[in-house]
């Protein structure tokens, strides 16, 4: 539990305060909901893509500082990506939060992400940190709706009850 | 902040001596994130005193053996343990007989044995069944799958804007379909206290027979089940002191023998061949296989350690805590009560505005303070209300007006770290 004082970092407040990318995409090629049965939580990630990049990405929904931040970091972090790019962060970001990996000690692309790493510490949120990528994987993967509690969805992990 | 603490041992002759109280409980000694552990989830799950726990731990050290079974002298002493630990739960609700207590393993079991073996003989299609806004989802999805199975209907009655039962709305619910009524005696997301003695004298003037779910009541006043008359009435061991995998459904006898058994096997039944089964009488027809010896006698150790302090006093304890606590955060700009019934048991729910409730228990849980995020498994109560979830802290008897004040100045901070 020792990490959740810096979970809530400046970083993570002004994006909470001030979220990126907020709100809704006019024509999007890619949608997905992605609930969180276990809070009520839910959001909506849309994005376009320009041949194999995301040219446009926005988000909107009800949640946690932890999931709005994340949702907002996410969206500035891989607008401009390649899709390759934004799975690779999607992997990333799902084993530094589920502590698969460590991100002080091993290779990783995530930068300022790893704010998130202390969720791995509060089980109870790991859950909230990792549902937009949870989304934007279900988006670009063409699943319009998506839940953390979803069992054949590829991000499902098992984390306990949030 | 200057609220003076409530005076709370001022009652002359009053035996209540909360540092005492306090110190039979191991758990409120340790600081599990690293702060002393401030415990205001008793509505989740209580803590257990060293009476208890030294009660198990003889249980099992010398008197465990299978029950109701074997002639050896371990069986017998493990027979008569659970069963002075039923009579023990019988006083302690004032049955009129100690085989009206079944054991099950919390309530949700209680309510669904009800439902199963009361429910599933007496309720048919077209017949209604009233429930309330109030209720935890364990007294409304056991009633939902037994209307889905036989075409019955559910009434519900509605809440006004404190969280108290409409009971003008209730009394009009009722036609000459209506079996049954559930009702929760203490609100487990909002802590009102229903007016269930009332409730009950209506329903049977209409022939309706009521099932309590007193999971939040019996933990924080003196039940009397004869006293609400009250048909059943289900509570959970482990927010009363005890273990948890154990609770109780009070049925009245004349109910319960009417009843169908819930689940078949050993220990409930007279005799068995392949042509026909005889069932045992009440209460073990109700109690297939083995039970939880040991959470029942740990069970029967916890209300008599309840009994020894008074339920009463206990009473009368929470409700100064909960009168200082409801007072200090009225004051505090940016906090909104959800439960302000006129008879509240312990419990405050409370929103703070524009921040999420699992960010407020996270970040209280860093000053040691626990206590509820979420809906409380009563989303219908949390739909009245317009909000996702909500953040709660109740309290039990050995709940000070010093972690009161802990949960204030984790409110403030919660509200810089956010502002």
């Amino acid at each position: 539990m020792a990490d959740s004082k810096s979970l809530y970092q400046e970083v993570i407040l002004d994006h909470n305060r001030k979220p990126r990318n907020y709100g809704e995409l006019a024509q999007a090629s890619h949608k997905a909901e992605g609930h969180n049965p276990l809070c009520g939580d839910h959001l909506s990630i849309a994005l376009n893509l320009d041949g194999d990049h995301i040219a446009a990405i926005a988000f909107h929904g009800e949640s946690c500082a932890i999931c709005k931040a994340s949702a907002s970091m996410m969206t500035a972090n891989v607008k401009g990506k390649t899709l390759q790019d934004a799975e690779t962060l999607i992997q990333e970001f799902r084993d530094m939060a589920t502590g698969q990996i460590d991100v002080e000690k091993q290779a990783h692309h995530l930068g300022r992400l790893t704010v998130f790493a202390g969720v791995r510490d509060l089980p109870t949120r790991v859950k909230c940190a990792i549902l937009p990528w949870h989304t934007l994987h279900a988006a670009l993967h063409s699943v319009a709706d998506t839940s953390t509690e979803s069992e054949n969805d590829p991000m499902h992990a098992p984390l306990g009850d949030a | 902040m200057s609220a003076r603490q409530p005076v709370l041992k001022s009652r002359p002759g009053s035996a209540f001596d909360v540092a005492r109280i306090r110190a039979d409980f191991p758990i409120l000694k340790l600081a599990p994130g690293g702060k002393p552990l401030v415990y205001l989830d008793n509505a989740a799950s209580s803590q257990m005193p060293q009476q208890v726990i030294d009660r198990l731990v003889r249980y099992q050290t010398t008197q465990h053996a299978n029950i109701h079974r074997a002639v050896h002298t371990l069986s017998e002493i493990a027979t008569a343990e659970y069963e002075a630990a039923r009579r023990k739960l019988a006083r302690f609700i004032n049955a009129r007989e100690e085989r009206e207590v079944i054991f099950t393993s919390g309530t949700t079991e209680a309510i669904n044995l009800a439902m199963h073996g009361w429910g599933r003989k007496f309720i048919g299609a077209g017949d209604e069944i009233i429930l309330t806004t109030l209720e935890h989802h364990s007294n409304i999805v056991p009633w939902q799958m037994l209307a889905e199975e036989k075409g019955a209907k559910i009434r519900v009655v509605p809440i006004n804007d404190a969280g108290e039962l409409l009971i003008d709305e209730y009394e009009k619910l009722f036609t000459a379909r209506t079996k049954l009524v559930g009702v929760t005696h203490v609100s487990n997301a909002l802590g009102s206290v229903n007016p269930v003695k009332q409730m009950i004298a209506f329903a049977h003037a209409r022939g309706v027979p009521v099932l309590v779910d007193g999971a939040q009541a019996a933990p924080h006043m003196n039940v009397d089940v004869q006293d609400l008359d009250c048909d059943f009435y289900a509570f959970s061991g482990h927010k009363l002191c005890g273990p948890t995998g154990i609770g109780v459904l009070y049925g009245k006898a004349m109910l319960l023998e009417r009843m169908q058994p819930f689940k078949g096997g050993g220990d409930m039944i007279l005799s068995v061949t392949f042509e026909k089964t005889t069932y045992n009488v009440i209460p073990q027809k109700f109690e297939a296989g083995t039970p939880p010896i040991a959470a029942a006698i740990g069970l029967g150790a916890a209300v008599e350690y309840l009994s020894g302090i008074g339920m009463d006093a206990i009473a009368a304890h929470e409700h100064a805590l909960l009168e200082y606590a409801t007072a200090q955060l009225q004051r505090m700009p940016g906090v909104r009560l959800i439960g302000t019934a006129k008879e509240k048991a312990a419990v405050l729910s409370f929103a703070l505005e524009g921040v999420h409730p699992h960010d407020v228990g996270t970040l209280l849980n860093q000053d040691g303070v626990a206590v509820r995020t979420g809906h409380h498994c009563a989303q219908p109560v949390m739909q009245r209300f317009k909000v996702p979830a909500t953040s709660r802290a109740s309290f039990a008897f050995y709940n000070t007006p010093a972690e009161v004040d802990a949960l204030v100045a984790g409110i403030r901070n919660v509200q810089k770290v956010f502002s």
